[in-house]
């Protein structure tokens, strides 16, 4: 790809506010709860397609940018939706239509309360979430960033209970230190470069420091972006805030949030730092040995899980550090690789969370030695969940087996032999912890699971949608989206000083 | 016209309007608070036209009875005074159009003189900011604190003890600034501020200088209240009447935070107290310790108008700090933290005001869920507010501590970097306790409970709180404007120091 060029362009601002918008017609609208969840599809689908207005341009290597004001000396509150954020905001609103149906019939199921402040604040999530995607400087990435923390936050405590309450404070505890500590790096940053910008290949092109300074930022940032991440040892937010209602933990904490997380990672590593700062002061063998031992550790606590959403968010932390390893490797498969598990990992996490909740919501279970026979009232949504277990092994035709291989191939280029061992061993270990669950749900004799069927409508057809996704783009990888594309136009760009 | 009088005629409408309140005030009981919002509002719009029109055609100096100085007082009206005076006059609108209600339920049968005296202590607020001599501002000094007490003392049983305790330590605060600019003007001959910025560095070297300086860096300190000269604060504003603690919280400190601003920048001179004298460092050091101590203590409080107030000496703090940092980042932090932890505080004061009023007490054990369905508007202004102390953008407080924290790194003094940081964390510890308490059901709680009805403070005090929560957002969104005005009140060769 050549020279990235920009075209000015209101979308993306329209693409971050719509979901905005539809918050004071949700709380408006609270009485009547059928126009209310109308509000959160229509704005999901209007979104949706806001953001796919901007892919043909992307793919030409156009970026729309949109300037909304000058916030401090020099730096803008602006967007800018370059290829890698289109991916992402791609990936977070189409997920939304899905996952706002499914909550339709899960909230409705499960008799929740306080069902306006939910959709109000799945709503602003997901306007953090494409500004995220969209901030073209840090200093929009952090207001993005808090943002989305803060609209998080009742989502997590959504159930008032003890455990919700205490799965509130860690996580407020986590993320707003994060926040600081990401002010305090795009402080010093704007201190020795005098721009905040991301910009691909980084910005510290033409400033001479010394070592430990730029570890000392690097660690900084990572910290800060880390902690959505799920980076060890600061994941321990993910697993508690399971307690969240399960459609928030399918689409944020297996999407939206903790990919902003790693969306983080890679716009710091390749948009701020840049690759060759990065191999210069051996950045990237920290953020290496950080993701490998997160893989491996992960991968091993996850086993030790009876309840399957955590078990799930172990699953999670895991595949998280698969596309930050991808990124740290620095070699063109191994980024490519990390991207595209940005949207393989998300269609596939996305269904077995799908899938937890309607176990929930239909059989009231939520632990895995629970789960016995259970295939047989619930076939569909099993077999989703199948679908979606031998993808995150990364075992073909599904998309993650897809990433994976890049992944292989990019260590093996970045001569980390390592690295495809930890890929291998891990690909194993998923394979550990999923396997049981479908032996459990086919092969088990279940009790007292007479009088129950499928899920509700509303739950199952989003689930299969997602599952087929799951298998179509392990197919066709430039199906619909040219993710495919898109992943290796970005690593051409960010690699282009290598 | 009236712009070449404007500096003087701020004042003296809240000295008038002091003056004649009692006297109305014999006639008809009731006009006290009609005199005194309308007193504000024109004062407010004044200091609005006051303030557009410096920014056109450049600063207004007045010279009292045309004696030119510095034989005569001189009035100065630039872009620092005519900023702050905008902001004070502003808050001070919203904050009396809020407390007809609270001051009727409060003291009722006192309303005259309350009006009078807070006529009187905006009469001293306003003199601080505008006078551009040395003596006059010592005046002022006294107008406001003796306007203070009184109101402070007016509250409830340990009210008066509160204001005695504060009239001793403000009392030797003004002693020792009143002895700082005695020794000035024994070395100098002049009282004018302009005047001394030009002398004062022909004759550096002198010890009677620097104890000057000692001696007014201590006296201001006390009127901020920057650690460890905060003692007097936390009673005063917890035990004084909630529409006097609403009025004195958000503005009182800012007043003398202004005067230290003043003093050190365009008196001393920036070189001075931060080149020659380690002083800068000092407050810095100091408004550190204060900012941990303040948070510290506001999480230990369980009484909300008490949190408030350490909640307040920490804030003061980023104040400081900001004047410590003596570059163009920690000016700008300072100057906007002034702005937005008015606004920030004057809202939050109001809210407890509010809760006082309708529940009797503003115990933070006693907040529950039910706050949320009886006060849907002022909880949600609250939320903004304590997000906007959290720091969370795109709130103002996060601007004022992002500038702040590039002053920080300006210096290279990671340890501020590090306070600045973890006292947002701090504030996030002690706000969202309430915030728990307010939107959660308590897991305790026994399930039945009866249904509890929307029961919204007045619209006269809801206004003034929504206002001021919206104005928030507005500024933090629009922060650059108001930062690229402040680069115009820096003293002149700030910039490339």
């Amino acid at each position: 790809m050549e020279i990235i060029s920009t075209y000015n362009s209101t979308i993306p601002f329209y693409a971050v506010m719509v979901s905005l918008l539809a918050v004071p017609l949700i709380i408006i609208s609270r009485s009547n709860p059928n126009l209310r969840e109308g509000w959160t599809i229509l704005a999901a689908l209007v979104k949706f397609v806001l953001v796919l207005t901007l892919l043909p341009a992307a793919l030409e290597g156009k970026a729309a940018v949109f300037n909304i004001l000058e916030i401090a000396p020099g730096v803008e509150l602006a967007l800018k939706a370059d290829q890698f954020g289109i991916f992402f905001a791609i990936i977070a609103s189409g997920l939304w239509i899905f996952t706002s149906f499914y909550s339709i019939g899960y909230v409705r199921g499960n008799n929740e309360k306080k069902q306006t402040r939910y959709f109000a604040s799945f709503a602003v999530c997901l306007s953090a979430t494409i500004g995220i995607a969209f901030s073209a400087n840090l200093l929009t990435f952090i207001i993005f960033y808090e943002v989305l923390t803060i609209a998080t936050y009742p989502l997590v405590i959504h159930k008032e209970n003890k455990e919700a309450i205490a799965a509130g404070r860690k996580y407020l505890l986590y993320t707003l230190t994060a926040g600081v500590i990401l002010i305090a790096a795009a402080g010093l940053t704007y201190h020795y470069t005098n721009t905040l910008d991301f910009s691909a290949g980084g910005i510290f092109s033409d400033v001479n420091l010394s070592k430990d300074a730029v570890i000392v930022l690097f660690m900084l940032f990572l910290a800060g972006v880390g902690v959505k991440a799920g980076i060890m040892p600061l994941h321990s937010w993910l697993p508690a805030a399971m307690a969240a209602p399960t459609p928030v933990s399918a689409l944020l904490h297996a999407v939206a949030v903790v990919k902003s997380g790693v969306f983080g990672v890679v716009r710091v590593v390749g948009f701020v730092f840049g690759p060759e700062m990065m191999e210069q002061y051996g950045l990237n063998n920290i953020l290496f040995a950080f993701a490998g031992t997160t893989i491996i550790l992960a991968s091993l606590l996850a086993f030790k899980q009876d309840n399957l959403k955590r078990r799930l968010a172990y699953s999670t932390v895991g595949h998280l550090s698969y596309i930050v390893l991808g990124v740290s490797l620095l070699s063109t498969s191994g980024f490519t690789g990390g991207i595209m598990h940005i949207s393989t990992h998300a269609t596939m996490k996305i269904t077995l969370f799908f899938c937890a909740g309607a176990i929930y919501v239909n059989l009231h279970r939520e632990n895995i030695s629970q789960l016995d026979g259970i295939a047989k009232v619930m076939p569909w949504t099993m077999g989703a969940f199948t679908i979606g277990s031998i993808g995150l092994a990364g075992i073909p035709p599904i998309n993650g087996f897809i990433s994976k291989w890049f992944l292989g191939i990019g260590s093996l280029e970045a001569g980390m032999d390592i690295g495809l061992t930890i890929l291998l061993l891990s690909g194993l270990l998923n394979a550990g912890y999923f396997f049981p669950i479908i032996y459990r749900a086919y092969f088990k004799e279940g009790s007292g699971l007479e009088n129950y069927g499928e899920a509700n409508k509303l739950m199952v057809v989003p689930i299969t949608i997602t599952a087929v996704l799951s298998v179509l783009f392990g197919l066709f990888p430039d199906l619909f989206f040219n993710f495919f594309d898109l992943a290796v136009s970005i690593t051409t760009d960010v690699m282009k000083g290598l | 016209m009236i712009e070449k009088n404007l500096p003087a005629i701020i004042p003296l409408l809240f000295l008038f309007a002091s003056l004649i309140i009692p006297l109305l005030g014999v006639w008809k009981k009731n006009l006290a608070y009609p005199i005194a919002a309308l007193t504000a509002l024109t004062s407010a719009i004044l200091s609005l036209y006051g303030f557009v029109f410096v920014i056109l055609t450049g600063p207004i100096n007045y010279y009292f009875g045309g004696w030119i100085p510095p034989v005569g007082i001189e009035y100065v009206y630039d872009h620092l005074s005519s900023f702050v005076v905008l902001v004070i006059n502003f808050v001070a609108l919203f904050v009396i159009a809020y407390s007809y209600q609270p001051v009727e339920k409060e003291l009722p049968g006192k309303q005259t003189a309350y009006y009078s005296v807070v006529m009187l202590l905006l009469t001293g607020f306003n003199g601080m900011i505008i006078t551009g001599d040395l003596f006059n501002l010592y005046v002022f000094i006294e107008i406001s604190s003796l306007a203070s007490y009184a109101l402070i003392g007016v509250g409830d049983k340990k009210a008066p003890f509160a204001a005695f305790k504060y009239l001793i330590i403000g009392t030797i605060g003004a002693s020792f600034y009143l002895l700082g600019i005695g020794y000035l003007y024994f070395m100098s001959g002049t009282l004018n501020m302009n005047d001394l910025y030009n002398i004062l560095p022909h004759m550096n070297d002198s010890p009677t200088i620097i104890v000057a300086l000692i001696l007014i860096v201590v006296g201001l300190g006390i009127k901020m209240a920057i650690f460890p000269m905060h003692g007097w604060l936390p009673d005063s504003y917890t035990h004084a009447p909630s529409s006097s603690s609403a009025l004195i919280a958000p503005i009182g400190t800012k007043v003398g935070a202004y005067a230290m601003i003043r003093l050190l920048y365009f008196v001393f001179g920036l070189n001075y107290f931060s080149q020659e004298l380690a002083v800068s460092d000092l407050i810095a050091i100091f408004s550190s310790a204060g900012i941990i101590f303040g948070s510290i203590l506001a999480i230990a409080q369980k009484e909300m108008k008490r949190m408030l107030a350490y909640s307040s000496v920490a804030q003061i703090g980023y104040i400081g700090l900001g004047i410590g940092l003596a570059n163009p980042f920690g000016f700008i932090g300072a100057v906007l933290h002034l702005l937005n932890h008015a606004f920030m505080k004057a809202t939050l004061f109001m809210v407890a005001g509010s809760i006082i009023t309708k529940e009797g007490h503003s115990d933070i054990f006693k907040f529950d869920d039910t706050y949320r369905k009886k006060y849907p508007w002022t909880m949600a202004a609250f939320t903004v507010a304590a997000l906007s102390m959290v720091g969370l953008p795109p709130l103002a407080g996060f601007f004022s501590k992002w500038y702040l924290a590039l002053g920080t790194i300006e210096n290279s003094s990671w340890l501020f970097l590090a306070v600045i940081l973890i006292s947002s964390l701090l504030n996030a510890v002690y706000f969202f306790r309430i915030l728990e308490k307010v939107y959660m059901k308590s897991p305790d709680a026994s399930e039945v409970k009866e249904e509890v009805k929307r029961n919204e403070i007045q619209f006269s005090m809801l206004m003034p709180i929504l206002v001021l929560a919206i104005g928030l957002i507005v500024l933090g969104i629009l922060n650059f404007i108001i930062v690229e005005h402040i680069y115009k009140m820096m003293p002149e060769g700030m910039f490339s120091l």
